[in-house]
């Protein structure tokens, strides 16, 4: 049985709200393939937004909390965070605490204060949705259990940056063959061309979206995410694939912007890379959350027959 | 098609290096200037690497353009658009990419401010 069979399950603030529909298909994505997910109980924010800017070592001290939940009372090894965010803080804070001793000292005092047990570095270990379906089932045996191929399908796939950067903070990725690239992410082609999606040559798949400053410099936020709607268009794609809820929302909601301030229409579509493969799995779309989406990736596959 | 392109992308960068006050260098990374600029433009600034694979992605396709090809051309030129938003986006907001890709407490100084004027 592969580690992964069963994992503590750290959805997020973002899934939650605009990334809903990520929260379903990766639920009904894992039933269909026969994981399991146990919630990480009473989890909390991982300290993405306005605690970091005011002190990272309280960021550390949230991102920890969540892995001590999971680590010393589930009794998890691993913990699954579908959201870049999430993933990246809790990684970040895994090696704060592997490598600073002022965050070992800050952690070690605040969760003395709120009552519960110290997280230490390396109780768990935590992966993206990607590594879990992508080393908990692999892509021979996605393929064995494909009933509805995405053949014929063009995907451009879109990993945003926090997936894989900073380096250091992901030791386990750019070990050679098998690991995940920071420069050339290949998690998510491999899954979707092992569901018979049809990976385009996509250069921008890490280039920055502008995301963090989508309400405070929109203009350059919109700029930028048109230029990546309009090169996976020019290479092709009919949908770009996400696996990031912050990227996903902020893709549909400037492609929307860019249309209506600059005149400017796209009709790539954008779907999670959960809703392609429980699609491939032959999982019903609504089950998916697809009609959840901003865009209409439903259309989209109709028009493929895979809905 | 492709000098002209790998041009721009490097004033590009030599634009975010005089805006810090600092001499665009003339040596090249791996036979590119353009990667060059890149490492020098992130000293002191990681955020700046959220451009770094773009930069990379240019150089990737200048090599492809020894042989004529429209595609890789609009891909390249797609790639410089990319950089120069990015970068004109990071002179009007510098934090550009620092909330994400390097992970920086961007309010850490104004908040330690605060602190003070609160505690005295």
């Amino acid at each position: 049985m592969s580690k992964y069979q069963k994992v503590a399950y750290y959805p997020g603030c973002a899934l939650e709200g605009t990334g809903h529909a990520y929260n379903r298909s990766t639920k009904a994505l894992g039933s269909a393939l026969g994981l399991e997910l146990d919630e990480v109980k009473n989890w909390n924010c991982c300290g993405a937004m306005e605690v970091k800017n005011i002190d990272p070592k309280v960021q550390t001290y949230l991102s920890s909390r969540v892995m001590s939940i999971a680590a010393n009372q589930m009794q998890a090894s691993v913990v699954m965070a579908p959201c870049n965010g999430c993933y990246h803080n809790l990684k970040k804070a895994e090696h704060e605490l592997a490598h600073d001793a002022g965050s070992r000292e800050a952690v070690e005092r605040i969760s003395k204060k709120a009552g519960h047990e110290t997280y230490r570095a390396g109780q768990v270990e935590t992966i993206h949705a990607l590594d879990w379906i992508k080393d908990g089932v692999g892509e021979d045996e996605l393929k064995r259990r494909v009933k509805n191929s995405l053949k014929g399908l063009k995907v451009a796939n879109y990993y945003g940056c926090m997936y894989t950067r900073p380096r250091h903070i992901f030791p386990e990725k750019d070990q050679g063959p098998g690991s995940e690239s920071t420069s050339k992410p290949h998690f998510m082609d491999d899954l979707l061309a092992a569901a018979g999606a049809e990976n385009v040559d996509f250069p921008l798949k890490t280039a920055c979206c502008g995301g963090a400053h989508t309400l405070s410099d929109s203009d350059t936020s919109t700029k930028l995410v048109l230029n990546i709607l309009q090169a996976a268009e020019a290479a092709g794609a009919e949908v770009i694939a996400t696996e990031c809820p912050t990227c996903h929302s902020g893709l549909e909601m400037h492609q929307v912007r860019a249309e209506k301030v600059l005149g400017k229409k796209t009709e790539v579509k954008m779907l999670y890379f959960t809703q392609l493969l429980g699609v491939a799995l032959g999982v019903s779309p609504r089950k998916l959350g697809v009609h959840e989406n901003v865009s209409d990736g439903l259309s989209l596959l109709k028009e493929k027959h895979l809905a | 098609m492709r000098e002209e392109l790998l041009s721009q992308a490097e004033s590009v960068l030599e634009e975010w290096l005089r805006a810090r006050g600092e001499a665009p260098t003339s040596e090249t990374s791996e036979g590119f200037r353009l990667l060059a600029l890149h490492r020098q433009g992130a000293r002191g600034s990681p955020s700046f690497n959220a451009c770094r694979e773009t930069c990379r992605e240019i150089a990737y396709h200048y090599n492809l353009l020894a042989k004529e090809d429209p595609y890789t051309e609009t891909m390249m030129g797609m790639l410089v658009e990319h950089l120069k938003l990015f970068v004109r986006g990071k002179l009007e907001v510098e934090g550009l990419g620092e909330f994400c890709c390097s992970s920086r407490a961007l309010r850490l100084e104004s908040a330690a401010q605060e602190k003070e004027k609160l505690h005295g």
